[in-house]
């Protein structure tokens, strides 16, 4: 009940109709940075963070957090029309997304990825409302033994589930833990693979390694297959919106269990990423379309943006409660509340109570906004499909380019792009899977950190992954996914081998 | 007409900083033809970026410069690909890095071939003091009782974390090692954030976090402070918690943990800059540092305030540089060359 007087108390912080104002303006500047790959949101929210040193705290982190909103739901728009993810959380939405486009179904597909959002946004946000407190202290079970078993399962519910040989899954996911090896060692502070290049000091970049594999590639592809979209045939009115709401419901599982991934992944904090990959994983596991996955399924498109979505408002949580950013936009965000004044920090609910629940409110009312700003151009982000691929094709082109260069303010990143494009362009002729390679590129490192901090604090006993009830459950539950496929295998295989053994006898 | 009166003053107080620093008035002619980038050779949302990030903010709010200033970072290879960046880019003056300690420890722990003369120093805007944390639910009220516990325990037994590998944090877990004559396990994470949380929920024993890292977590009363590495107490005299604050921590040395070290936090820019661009400069951050915002900043952050440049600047590099040095080849840290 408290929690509710001091949420209306937050909805009356929130009257001010300039902060109103704020919020559409960061929704709009938003979805901009979404769409445009490589300026991510921690990008956008570092660029535009000294712009509201001269605002009040109240509303400068209204204007920056609907910034963020605004980029975790643009991310989709790139990701379904052109196979283009705009952020690293929206890769796994391409799964399935882009195949819809491809099938004149853009529409669809984009309004059940800004609804996905919506509805994991939503979840999240009730439980930052009612259980802040209880769920922070939550977080802080989680050291490095904890943080590899959540990567593992990320890897194991992920692992097998494509219809591509093993081998091929395999290959293309160890390729993707060499590249990121590259670059300093955090555990030794050594420099990896860098061959004395100044260039390759900073590694492979994710998203730079996306935008080639996924965007480049696809073009590539595109020109091969006859220089034209697939997807020009899409249905460009308001109605697909409400044709698709009639169909969504019927999805509230695969809703549902992406938003609690994605909550969980953002608090502990694992971040959006993972969190969308794992949800696309488990809904393709569990769905009775399973099978249909990657072929356009509007499940597919609908898993990872919920989690996503859940995982990035979620990731808020640790940030204001403990100062533990749980993405690289909420450290950035965390920069801001120092330079605003304000510490984050178990205290902040205590003292800042204005400022804290303004926040949750315009998380409320900023998706809300969101959403209505996203619906009502799915139309218009439809139509560009319509455009001849000889005119927007060399535009998309141009675009990567300068995404690729963003990301780090570097030339020789879009040469690599390049590189990767051709990669990509390869996988696909050769029927190797690319989701592999870009899980371990964005997890590799990540994994591998957390592993040897394990092995340093047990002393190089693995007895650490049982240690305690959380993390025992964590690596049990993720071998016996890795190891699934192999067992009904091994039955599978037993159960056929004998009855022909039994003559030969 | 109060306005005039104002503007005069300020002019007034402008030439009595330019006096004072020897600078004939034309010196000071040069200035920023497009914008400047600040490159923090670190990764976002930590103590250096933020430090950029306030004096972005603080510059546009109080118009001391023409030109925008823009923070971009370039953290690969522990900062190595920033001060690469600065390096080779001679006579470039729209550029400008702010440092911490891998200026000194990245060359020497990577074998990556830059050092501090390698560009144009322009000052030291402040020292970043290390405090000793322990969780507050552990029995070691004092440096001394913890010091104590880890001379009694078994070797590896206690455990340090700190951000990065053979930086800042760890040079200072071994020089604990070598005042102690035992020996820690250091646990390397990535930033100072998540080193406080991963104290406070008892995955490691102690932390060396800067002040600004932890103090959330201490004002929450989960984090105790046992002392600060730092010839003298901080000298702030507020309170932060009901009954302590900054100035209330005891000295490591005073604990018998003879110990000490700060961060430099500082700027330069690249080779081959002309004095009346360093100066440009330096009275940028001059201005800066008589902002509200900046003292406010530097009050939070319980920084050392140290102020310094030119040759004194220079010396102090000097000295710093031999320092790390010596503290780097003692832990074996030195990159096999």
């Amino acid at each position: 009940m408290e929690a509710l007087t001091s949420l209306i108390h937050g909805f009356g912080v929130l009257g001010d109709p300039m902060n109103i104002v704020y919020m559409f303006v960061g929704i709009f500047l938003g979805v901009l940075i979404g769409v445009l790959p490589g300026l991510g949101g921690a990008n956008g929210v570092a660029i535009l963070l000294p712009l509201t040193f001269s605002m009040s705290p109240v509303s400068a982190i209204i204007m920056l957090s609907s910034i963020y909103w605004g980029a975790l739901f643009g991310g989709a728009i790139t990701s379904v029309l052109f196979n283009i993810p705009g952020e690293p959380w929206s890769v796994a939405t391409t799964f399935d997304g882009y195949p819809m486009a491809q099938q004149g179904r853009a529409g669809e597909a984009l309004t059940a990825a800004f609804t996905g959002s919506f509805f994991g946004a939503f979840v999240a946000t009730l439980l930052l409302t009612f259980l802040a407190p209880v769920i922070a202290r939550f977080a802080l079970n989680f050291g490095p033994a904890e943080f590899f078993a959540v990567y593992l399962l990320t890897f194991c519910s992920f692992v097998g589930m494509g219809k591509e040989s093993p081998f091929k899954v395999i290959s293309a996911m160890m390729l993707g833990f060499a590249l990121a090896a590259v670059g300093l060692d955090t555990v030794t502070g050594q420099l990896r693979m860098t061959f004395g290049s100044a260039e390759l000091l900073r590694g492979f970049d994710f998203l730079v390694a996306v935008i080639g594999l996924f965007g480049v590639g696809e073009i590539l592809l595109t020109m091969e297959e006859g220089l034209a979209f697939k997807g020009r045939s899409a249905k460009i009115n308001l109605r697909v919106v409400l044709h698709t709401w009639k169909e969504l419901p019927r999805l509230w599982l695969t809703a549902l269990r992406g938003s609690i991934v994605g909550c969980w992944m953002g608090i502990t904090p694992g971040g959006a990423t993972p969190a969308s990959f794992m949800s696309y994983g488990l809904a393709k596991r569990f769905s009775r379309n399973g099978a249909r996955f990657g072929k356009g399924e509007i499940e597919g498109v609908l898993a990872p943006e919920t989690a996503a979505h859940a995982a990035g408002t979620s990731a808020l949580l640790p940030m204001l409660t403990l100062g533990i950013p749980g993405s690289p936009t909420a450290a950035v965000l965390l920069g801001g509340l120092l330079i605003w004044g304000l510490q984050p920090g178990p205290l902040l609910f205590v003292e800042q109570k204005d400022f804290v629940w303004g926040l949750i409110a315009s998380i409320y009312l900023g998706n809300i906004a969101g959403l209505i700003v996203v619906l009502t151009t799915v139309p218009l982000f439809a139509s560009i499909l319509r455009i001849p691929f000889s005119i927007i094709a060399p535009i998309i082109l141009v675009v990567c380019a300068v995404g690729a260069y963003t990301v780090h303010n570097a030339l020789l990143d879009i040469s690599v792009m390049l590189i990767f494009g051709v990669l990509g362009y390869l996988f696909k002729k050769l029927g190797y899977p690319l989701a592999p390679l870009v899980l371990a590129l964005v997890l590799g490192d990540m994994a591998e950190s957390s592993f040897r901090q394990a092995m340093l604090l047990s002393r190089g006993s693995l007895s650490i992954f049982w240690a305690n009830p959380l993390v025992a459950i964590l690596v049990t539950l993720a071998l016996a996914m890795l190891f699934w496929p192999l067992i009904s295998f091994v039955t599978e295989r037993f159960g056929r081998k004998r009855p022909q053994m039994v003559p030969g006898q | 007409m109060k306005r005039n009166r104002v503007s005069a003053r300020l002019l007034a107080a402008a030439a009595a900083v330019a006096g004072a620093c020897g600078l004939a008035p034309a010196e000071a002619a040069w200035q920023p033809t497009r914008p400047v980038e600040i490159i923090v050779p670190a990764g976002t949302g930590g103590g250096a970026d933020q430090m950029a990030r306030v004096i972005q903010g603080i510059v546009q709010k109080h118009n001391l410069m023409s030109q925008p200033l823009v923070v971009i970072n370039k953290a690969g290879g522990a900062g190595a690909e920033g001060f690469l960046d600065v390096k080779s880019s001679t006579r470039n003056p729209h550029k400008i890095i702010i440092t911490l300690s891998n200026l000194f420890t990245t060359p020497l722990a990577t074998g990556v071939p830059f050092k501090w003369e390698d560009m144009t120093p322009v000052a030291m805007l402040a020292l970043d003091e290390f405090v000793l944390w322990v969780n507050a639910k552990s029995p070691y009220k004092t440096a001394k009782d913890y010091v104590e516990a880890i001379k009694g325990g078994q070797p590896h037994q206690f455990k340090m974390g700190g951000t990065g590998s053979k930086q800042e944090d760890q040079i200072i877990t071994a020089a604990i090692e070598q005042a102690t004559g035992s020996k820690l396990t250091y646990i390397p994470y990535k930033g100072g954030g998540d080193v406080a949380a991963q104290l406070v929920g008892g995955h490691v024993d102690s932390s060396v976090n800067n002040p600004i890292e932890a103090v959330a977590q201490w004002r929450a009363g989960e984090l105790r402070p046992l002392c600060v590495f730092d010839s003298q107490r901080i000298p702030l005299q507020g309170k932060v918690t009901a009954d302590m604050g900054w100035g209330d921590i005891p000295t490591c040395k005073e604990q018998g943990l003879d110990v000490e070290y700060l961060m430099l936090r500082g700027f330069f820019t690249t080779p081959g800059a002309t004095p009346d661009q360093v100066a440009f400069y330096v009275d940028l951050f001059k201005k800066v540092r008589e902002t509200p915002d900046w003292k406010d900043f530097m009050e939070k952050g319980a920084f050392n305030t140290t102020f310094m440049t030119g040759e004194e600047f220079k010396a102090w590099l000097k000295k710093a540089a031999d320092t790390h040095r010596g503290l780097m080849e003692k832990a074996g840290f030195l990159a096999k060359s």
